[in-house]
């Protein structure tokens, strides 16, 4: 089914609470936007870096934390040098990287099932509101469950409209796709309250 | 809110994943990779409305943030919110909601042309407006400068607002998940 980015392992990182891990990450983040030097930063960067290894992450897989956001940062250092300086330039990508790896760290050392079990918890009071912390536990599931499906039933509609030689338009693939599963969704509904939700 | 909204906020949350599984599409002129993944919150606003459209998409940036790759490209974890371009991100919950909130006003004489209309405002608009506000503020650039290094995503996003319209009446037409009820417009 669906992978998650956790990378299983016993390190004291690993063994955190989930929800310590999640609610320290917005502190960290806030203070690092208040900092404006590059010394102190480099210093976060080492400090992130030293609990990646805490956490016996591969180095290749830290770098691969950092890929997706690589093209933004370059066009940001390059503005920012045009803009102001190369240490402003510095600052602001490097403030950046400290972030994302401490963001990845985070979620690299928890289960997601862990987070979500942390997420109702900080829900719970939403409860005297009215809402029901257990609907949203169900929402996950059912959507968990829902992606492979989806995968099947986009593969049949593909099959059909191939039949039809329209296999290339888009709309003949979402179309049916949706109102499809939105059939069976009634069915689930139906299925899940049959059983007393 | 009942199990079957339950289920279709799920659906949608499942659909938006799986748009993400579609290799991208480049457009050859500017080189500019596309990704269908963003049809997910207009249509998710588009088919179910307001509520349970914001809510779906809501539900499925949980779901990338708690861990599971499920952005286009195998990405996920709490550091794709750490990035600059994050409130590209979190803008396609409002996306959800004003898609959903205008198709549900006009309901009752939704047409291709109002459907584009209302997709175009909440994928470009309002994300872009959220977005490119994120990103000048969180890394002090001007809002022009960055307007201009994302510009070239428009067109690709022009293209899937058309997509997304096309679906979103089809869908009206072929079943409708708007109450009638629920449309503000018309009693």
């Amino acid at each position: 089914m669906i992978g998650s980015l956790y990378l299983p392992g016993r390190s004291p990182l690993h063994r955190l609470p989930a929800g310590l891990k999640a609610a320290a990450l917005p502190v960290f983040g806030t203070v690092l936007f208040l900092v404006e030097r590059i010394v102190p930063l480099a210093a976060a960067l080492a400090l992130v870096i030293a609990l990646h290894a805490l956490a016996r992450v591969p180095p290749r897989l830290v770098l691969r934390q950092l890929r997706p956001a690589a093209g933004i940062l370059l066009v940001l250092f390059l503005s920012q040098l045009w803009l102001a300086d190369l240490s402003e330039a510095t600052v602001l990508v490097l403030r950046f990287v400290v972030l994302i790896l401490a963001a990845a760290l985070v979620t690299l050392t928890t289960r997601s099932a862990d987070l979500v079990a942390a997420l109702e918890r900080a829900l719970r009071p939403l409860g005297m509101l009215g809402a029901d912390p257990r609907k949203f536990g169900l929402a996950i599931a059912l959507t968990l469950r829902f992606i492979p499906v989806l995968a099947v039933v986009a593969e049949e509609v593909r099959e059909a409209q191939r039949a039809r030689g329209r296999d290339r338009s888009i709309l003949a693939l979402a179309v049916p796709l949706i109102v499809r599963t939105l059939k069976l969704a009634d069915e689930v509904a139906e299925a899940i309250d049959a059983r007393g939700g | 809110m009942t199990t079957r909204d339950i289920v279709h906020i799920a659906l949608f949350a499942a659909l938006t994943a799986m748009l993400g599984i579609f290799p991208p599409l480049t457009i050859p002129v500017l080189a500019v990779p596309i990704t269908a993944q963003s049809l997910g919150p207009m249509l998710a606003g588009g088919v179910l409305g307001a509520k349970r459209g914001t809510l779906s998409t809501l539900l499925f940036l949980v779901l990338v943030a708690v861990g599971l790759p499920l952005l286009s490209g195998g990405r996920g974890g709490i550091g794709v919110f750490a990035g600059p371009t994050a409130g590209f991100l979190v803008g396609w919950v409002f996306t959800a909601l004003t898609v959903g909130f205008l198709t549900e006003r006009f309901w009752s004489r939704l047409t291709f042309v109002l459907a584009f209309l209302f997709s175009v405002v909440g994928g470009i608009l309002v994300l872009y407006l959220i977005g490119l506000n994120w990103v000048a503020m969180v890394a002090g650039i001007p809002l022009g400068r960055a307007f201009l290094a994302s510009a070239a995503f428009i067109p690709g996003d022009v293209i899937k607002a058309g997509i997304a319209a096309a679906v979103i009446v089809t869908v009206r037409r072929a079943y409708p998940m708007i109450q009638p009820a629920a449309a503000l417009g018309r009693r």
